[in-house]
C-alpha cells in the first residue's frame, strides 16, 4: 500500500507538470536511471539517463525548463500495483509495470514507453523515498526524443 | 506518390550493376539511366531543393545509387562479432543485411533475404556454422553460400526440386567487407574505392584517434526520427547550429563558436570532422550578438557529470565525424559512440546508437561515461533538440516543394575551415550526393 501510494504520487507529479517536486521523491544520494531491457539483459550499463544525486535530478529539471528545446508535451503514466520483492539492505524492493502515453500540444497521442520500475524504497523516514529507481523500458526504440522523466 | 517509372529505373540501375558484376539479370548492354526528373537550382550547392527530402522516387533511387552503390556503409563494431561463428543482423540503407565472422575468422556480409522465397533469415545475433531459413529450412554457411535445400530430392521419391537444380554457385547477394580501426564496413558495389582511400587521410586519422585501444561496448539504443534520413545527415554536418540550438552546451561552456575549433571536409566532400577545444573561450562575440544561448545565471548544482578526463591528451573535447552516407562517430568529453543512420521510409529514419568505452576503463571512468551519456543520446542535454528540429523541417515539406533551402554560411565551397560557423560540410554532403545520384 505504501509503495503503491508512493508510486501514485510520483507519477502524478510528472503527469501534472510538477517536475520541481520530482527530485524530492528520492533519497540523497540515490540512483535513478532509464535504460532499455535489452541493455539490462546483456549486462550493458548505459541507458538514456543516469543520476546519483538529488542535485543531478534537479539539474535535469532546470535544463528541461530553461535550456532544452523540445515540442510541448506531457505524459500520462498508467502503473500496475506493485509486486513487492524480498527486501535487501534495509530497503523495500518492488517492481511496478508502467505504460507512458505521450500527448503532444497538437493533440497527437501515442504510446511512448512500456516497462517496469525496479525500485528500492527507504521507509525509515517520515515519508517513503526511492533510494534506487531503475526505469527499464521494453521498447528499444525511442520515438523522436526523451525529455521528461519517466 | 510512387511513380510508375520508379521501379523500372531502379531495376535498370541494379541490372546494370549486376551486368557489370558478371551477373545474369540483364540481357544486352548495361544501361545506367540518368532521367530522374529534378532540376537543381542554378545556385548549386548553396541551395537544396526541398523535394529531395520528400519524393518517393528519389528515395528509391538513393537505395540503388547510394546505399547499394559505391559507398561504404557501417555494419557494426568488430568487437560485436568477437568469435568465429558469430553473426548479427544489420542494415545498409533500408536493405536488411547479415554480417558474420566465419569459422576461419574472416568477416562476411550478405543480404538477409532467403534465395527461395525471400524470407528474412536472421533477426537477432547468433552463433553457429550455418544460418537456416525458418520458412522452408534452406541453409547457408557464414559466407552466405547456399548449402542445403530441405527435401531437395523429395520424400519417398515424390516431390522435390527438379534434378537439374543445384545448390552450387548460389549465394546470397554479397557485400565486400572491410574493417578500419575496429569498425566494420560493407559495400554492395565492386567499384567502391578501398575503405581507407574512401575515408581520406584526415578522417582516417580522427577515427584512429578515438579507436586508439581495445574498446568495450557499453550499451545501445535506437531513436526513431520522423524525418527523411538526409535531414538528419544535414544536421550532423551543420556545425552552425551547435551553440544556437543546443543551449545546454553553450551555457556550460562545452562548445562555443568562439572556441578553438573547426571543421575538416574530405576532398570529395563526403566525409567530415567537426572539432573543438574547451580552452581559449571568449565572451565578447556572444555578448555583442546577445544570443538567447547566453544565460549567465544558470548553473549546474551537481557538476560531477562534467568532470571528465582528457583521455586523448590533446584537449579536444568534441569531435563529431561523419562518413557518407550514414555513419557517425562522436567523442564529446568522455562520451563515445557510433551511430548508424538508417532510412526506413521517405519520411522516417532510425538512428542506432552504440556507446562504448575502453577495455581498460577503471570504475571511475565507467561512472564518468555513465553520467556523460546524459549529454548525448535520444534524451541528451545537447542532442535531444536534433530529434525535434529534424521533425520541424520534415513537417513543412508539403509547402516547400518547388522551393529550396539556403546554405551559404561560410561561402559556397566545401573546404575545411578553422571556424564552426559554416555550412561547408553540409555542402560537402550534397556535392557527394549529387555526384552519385546524377542530379
Ligand atoms: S523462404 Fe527461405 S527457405 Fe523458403
Ligand atoms: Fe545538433
Amino acid at each position: 500500500m505504501v509503495v503503491d501510494n508512493l508510486q501514485a504520487r510520483y507519477v502524478a507529479a510528472i503527469d501534472n507538470d510538477r517536475l520541481e517536486d520530482w527530485p524530492g521523491f528520492f533519497t540523497d544520494p540515490c540512483r535513478y536511471e532509464i535504460i532499455s531491457a535489452e541493455n539490462v539483459e546483456q549486462n550493458l550499463p548505459l541507458g538514456v539517463f543516469f543520476a546519483d544525486s538529488r542535485a543531478m535530478l534537479a539539474d535535469r529539471v532546470a535544463s528541461l525548463r530553461r535550456a532544452n528545446i523540445y515540442e510541448a508535451q506531457r505524459y500520462r503514466h498508467i502503473v500496475s500495483p506493485a509486486l513487492v520483492l524480498p527486501p535487501a539492505d534495509n530497503l523495500t524492493r518492488a517492481q511496478t509495470n508502467f505504460l507512458v502515453v505521450r500527448i503532444m500540444l497538437d493533440g497527437d497521442m501515442r504510446l511512448f514507453m512500456s516497462g517496469r520500475y525496479l525500485d528500492a524504497i527507504d521507509l525509515s523516514g517520515p515519508t517513503a523515498l526511492f533510494a534506487e529507481k531503475r526505469v527499464i523500458f521494453d521498447n528499444r526504440r525511442i520515438d523522436t526524443l526523451l525529455a521528461l522523466p519517466i | 506518390m510512387m511513380r510508375p517509372c520508379v521501379f523500372a529505373d531502379v531495376r535498370a540501375d541494379r541490372d546494370a550493376a549486376a551486368a557489370l558484376r558478371g551477373g545474369d539479370k540483364l540481357v544486352g548492354r548495361p544501361r545506367l539511366r540518368n532521367d530522374i526528373d529534378l532540376v537543381w537550382p542554378k545556385e548549386g550547392l548553396r541551395r537544396i531543393p526541398y523535394e529531395v527530402y520528400a519524393r518517393e522516387d528519389i528515395y528509391a533511387r538513393e537505395r540503388a545509387r547510394i546505399f547499394e552503390g559505391p559507398t561504404w556503409n557501417f555494419l557494426c563494431l568488430e568487437i560485436e562479432l568477437p568469435n568465429p561463428g558469430a553473426y548479427r543482423a544489420t542494415f545498409v540503407g533500408d536493405v536488411p543485411v547479415i554480417v558474420a565472422r566465419h569459422g576461419d575468422g574472416t568477416l562476411h556480409a550478405f543480404e538477409n533475404r532467403c534465395l527461395h522465397r525471400g524470407a528474412m533469415l536472421c533477426l537477432k545475433p547468433g552463433t553457429g556454422k550455418e544460418i537456416s531459413c525458418v520458412y522452408h529450412n534452406w541453409t547457408y554457411d557464414l559466407t552466405g553460400r547456399l548449402t542445403g535445400v530441405a527435401f531437395q530430392k523429395g520424400v519417398n521419391g515424390k516431390g522435390g526440386m527438379p534434378p537439374e537444380f543445384s545448390t552450387a554457385g548460389r549465394h546470397l547477394r554479397q557485400l565486400r567487407v572491410a574493417t578500419f580501426a575496429g569498425l566494420v564496413f560493407g559495400t554492395f558495389a565492386d567499384d567502391t574505392p578501398a575503405l581507407e582511400t574512401y575515408l581520406g587521410p584526415e578522417i582516417a586519422a580522427r577515427i584512429r584517434r578515438v579507436m586508439a585501444k581495445p574498446i568495450r561496448p557499453m550499451g545501445s539504443v535506437s531513436q526513431y526520427l520522423h524525418s527523411n534520413w538526409k535531414v538528419y545527415a544535414d544536421n550532423l554536418r551543420d556545425s552552425y547550429h551547435a551553440s544556437l540550438l543546443h543551449l545546454f552546451f553553450t551555457t556550460f561552456k562545452l562548445n562555443r563558436l568562439s572556441m578553438q575549433g573547426g571543421i575538416i571536409v574530405s576532398e570529395n566532400g563526403a566525409n567530415h570532422v567537426s572539432y573543438s577545444k574547451m580552452a581559449s573561450d571568449r565572451d565578447d562575440d556572444y555578448d555583442a550578438a546577445k544570443l538567447r544561448a547566453k544565460q549567465d545565471n544558470f548553473g549546474l548544482s551537481d557538476r560531477t557529470m562534467l568532470q571528465g578526463r582528457d583521455e586523448f591528451g590533446d584537449g579536444i573535447t568534441l569531435q563529431i565525424l561523419t562518413v557518407f552516407p550514414g555513419f557517425i562517430m562522436h567523442q564529446i568529453q568522455n562520451s563515445l559512440a557510433v551511430r548508424q543512420i538508417l532510412p526506413k521510409r521517405v519520411d522516417e529514419t532510425e538512428l542506432n546508437w552504440t556507446y562504448f568505452g575502453f577495455a581498460d576503463d577503471d570504475d571511475a571512468m565507467r561512472t564518468i561515461r555513465l553520467k556523460q551519456t546524459n549529454l548525448v543520446g535520444p534524451g541528451g542535454y545537447i542532442s535531444m533538440e536534433d530529434g525535434a528540429v529534424v521533425n520541424f523541417v520534415q513537417r513543412t515539406l508539403p509547402g516547400g516543394i518547388g522551393d529550396a533551402s539556403i546554405v551559404e554560411m561560410g561561402g559556397a565551397g566545401t573546404s575545411s575551415q578553422d571556424t564552426r560557423v559554416t555550412e561547408s560540410a553540409v555542402r560537402g554532403f550534397w556535392h557527394a550526393y549529387r555526384e552519385r545520384m546524377g542530379v
